[in-house]
């Protein structure tokens, strides 16, 4: 493939590419996410390629491996186009009837979905109560997309957004397109993006960086990567667009070094991109010139805090830093260097190429666009969601989540991970808000939600979260090294049913410590799930004092 | 692991100081183990002082300084899976390998590690051996899956 010289030349290809598509012709879409691989979908897909090979299928079907489809609780997924008929927990021996019914342009009834309690089967993904209370966006080309493709990025049009800024746009209004969408940061801040790049913009460094934060160190979140391994193009394209707003020349994708898929398709979604053009020098013969470098995190939660990711791009151990001076300012080998999410990312090229006046068309009033969700927990349909910013969570949790598992009542909804907070299920009406949830105290973060069942010891919880940040900390400044280790002491202590009087008081003097004398958020806000629960669910916490200093009634 | 390998990566970055952890990276994947003569020859190859080399060898989670089982056994020990039994589930492969959480058995059959987040939560708990991930795992099907390493 010749380098794409101009947007001329890149809008002929992406025609000619469609010319050649026939949207008549079936197309198989096997998912290969994360769970659905651990489901062993890469035997299923072994076995329609086989089966298509023996039946001589070549110019008839097309079978395609995809990245995460969503609906993570029913994988192996598999989609058939046309009509998006959704097949799950799909066995390699289901293989040979999914061919001839997709010939025969029929339906295989028994692996389509059935509702639990009545039975009435969903056949096509509009129908699918899961998918069909969803808005998109971002995820709903991913069943069309095989990840190691660009050509098929190009068909669903992608870097469109890309085109439209170098060839119609300056920098400047790139920029103030992106302000005028009010795009929040999606990483757990709910920040800005356009103040943040305009920040960058005008330092006063000629050399400027850009970063995509793909860490995705909280747990239980697990969207980010769906993205970055199912449609690594699309964050790219925004990575482009983002640099050519701010002026960077190089971008640096920072992610997870455990998952070989994820770093594969990375790799070669970059090295698609410089073959073609769209990476390197002039590209689309616009004089912009901008590269991209792919980091790894080597297995640690704090390096996804900006300062210390960006040590950790230099080659150093990832301890943050305070920050009087930004990172938008000062950040890589003391560079100005722009750092957004994974999620903030893919949401540009839409920006750009539909318009900021359509964007926030969709949303609540100060949060816009959508928001992706990995949903997961004690409920009936884990997975990854994507719904419009204002949604309420009893959407979220019973009509796309089914509700809770095992017939059991909700107990509480956690947010954010092991630096979040869990609210009690009567605020189950609550919008899905960057603001009204930091206010209830469970702030969206990332977007991990959990649901926790009836069953669920709420100091057990608090306590395994600081376990967990207590391993993770880097041990830089004391009041996080040791004041979590004491909260977690007390924790462990209260667990176990030896809760002395005075202790919720120790926490709570902790917690204020802690967050206000911690260099970074690690231990900024490694108090609030306890402070979430302490407003939520004292009781239970006041119960395990009383009934330890009574005797053994405990677990 | 050929020490070719280990050589060939090593001269990939030579002379660049900033590439320390994609080598560190590198040999781990090839090697599971970094050892004290290969970290002195990044050093060397690098221009990075020792030091520096073995701080952040000793302190990403990703390296190992000792070297591992000949099969590695990890049970993710994430959110979800933490509420769906991971600790049952831990309890089990500990009972089972008589390993605690890092350690490498003397015959080098197992390492045995737990861990935070895979992101394949919808199959939590889950135990993944050598990269290859079992999921919804109950303690009762633990010894099946380790009976076919070897």
């Amino acid at each position: 493939m010749p380098k794409l010289q101009s947007a001329a030349e890149l809008e002929k290809f992406r025609a000619e590419l469609l010319a050649n598509r026939d949207p008549a012709k079936p197309c198989i879409a096997v998912c290969a996410g994360a769970a659905c691989d651990g489901m062993d979908s890469a035997a299923v897909a072994a076995a329609f390629l086989a089966e298509a090979a023996t039946q001589k299928l070549d110019g008839k079907l097309e079978i395609r491996t995809t990245g995460c489809h969503g609906y993570c609780e029913k994988g192996p997924n598999v989609v058939v186009t046309p009509g998006d008929i959704c097949y799950f927990e799909v066995q390699p021996t289901d293989v040979p009837e999914i061919i001839a019914a997709t010939l025969k342009g029929e339906v295989v009834e028994r692996l389509v979905y059935k509702d639990p309690a009545t039975g009435a089967k969903a056949v096509h993904m509009s129908e699918v109560p899961f998918y069909k209370h969803q808005t998109r966006l971002l995820i709903g080309d991913n069943p069309k997309i095989d990840p190691m493709r660009i050509d098929d990025y190009f068909a669903v049009g992608g870097y469109a957004g890309l085109v439209k800024a170098l060839t119609t746009m300056t920098p400047e209004q790139v920029l103030a397109e992106v302000k005028k969408a009010n795009l929040r940061g999606r990483g757990g801040g709910g920040f800005p993006a356009g103040s943040k790049w305009e920040t960058t913009r005008n330092a006063p460094e000629k050399t400027k960086y850009v970063i995509v934060n793909g860490h995705e160190g909280e747990s239980a979140a697990f969207m980010d990567r769906a993205m970055l391994t199912g449609n690594p193009h699309k964050i790219l394209e925004g990575l482009i667009i983002g640099a050519y707003a701010i002026g960077a020349q190089k971008g640096f994708m920072y992610t997870r070094h455990d998952m070989p898929l994820l770093e594969k398709h990375v790799r070669q979604a970059l090295a698609q991109a410089t073959e073609y053009g769209l990476l390197g020098e002039n590209i689309l013969g616009s004089g912009f010139n901008f590269e991209c470098e792919l980091h790894f995190d080597v297995g640690i939660f704090v390096s996804g805090e900006s300062s210390a990711l960006m040590r950790s791009i230099e080659g150093n151990a990832p301890e943050p830093r305070p920050k009087y001076i930004r990172t938008s300012v000062n950040g890589i080998w003391d560079k100005p260097s722009n750092l957004n999410n994974v999620e903030t990312w893919a949401n540009v090229p839409q920006i750009i190429s539909k318009g900021a006046e359509w964007f926030t068309s969709i949303g609540s009033e100060k949060s816009k666009g959508t928001k992706l969700i990995s949903l997961s927990g004690n409920v009936v349909n884990s997975g990854i969601v994507e719904v419009p910013m204002g949604t309420p969570l009893r959407t979220l949790v019973f009509d796309i989540g089914g509700g809770v598992r095992d017939g059991k009542t909700l107990k509480a909804i956690h947010f954010g991970g092991a630096m979040g907070g869990s609210i009690p299920a009567d605020l189950i009406d609550a919008p899905l808000d960057f603001d009204g949830m930091s206010k209830l105290g469970a702030p969206i973060g990332a977007g991990g939600l959990l649901l926790m069942d009836e069953d669920t010891d709420m100091i057990e919880v608090a306590r395994y979260l600081m376990d967990f940040l207590v391993n993770e900390s880097c041990g830089k400044c004391v009041p996080c090294r040791e004041g979590m280790q004491q909260m977690l002491q007390i924790l462990t202590r209260l667990t176990e049913g030896q809760g002395r009087k005075g202790d919720l008081e120790l926490l709570e003097d902790l917690i204020e410590v802690t967050g206000v004398a911690s260099l970074c958020a690690l231990g900024k806000t490694s108090g609030d799930p306890l402070k979430s629960m302490f407003r939520y669910f004292k009781p239970e916490y006041e119960s395990r004092i009383v009934s330890s200093a009574g005797g053994s009634d405990n677990k | 692991m050929s020490e070719q390998n280990i050589d060939g990566i090593i001269e990939k970055y030579r002379g660049q100081p900033g590439s320390l952890i994609h080598a560190l990276v590198e040999i781990q994947h090839e090697n599971h183990w970094l050892p004290r003569e290969v970290m002195h020859k990044v050093a060397d190859a690098l221009q990075v002082p020792f030091a520096q080399v073995m701080q952040i060898a000793s302190f990403y989670k990703a390296f190992s300084l000792t070297p591992k089982g000949r099969h590695e056994v990890h049970v993710c020990t994430g959110m979800t899976c933490h509420l769906r039994g991971a600790a049952r589930l831990r309890s089990k492969v500990e009972e089972l390998t008589g390993l605690k959480d890092g350690e490498t058995d003397a015959d080098s059959r197992f390492t045995y590690e737990t861990g935070a987040c895979l992101g394949s939560c919808s199959i939590g708990p889950e135990l993944i051996v050598d990269g290859k991930h079992y999921g919804r795992m109950t303690p009762e099907k633990v010894e099946d899956v380790l009976k076919q390493y070897e």
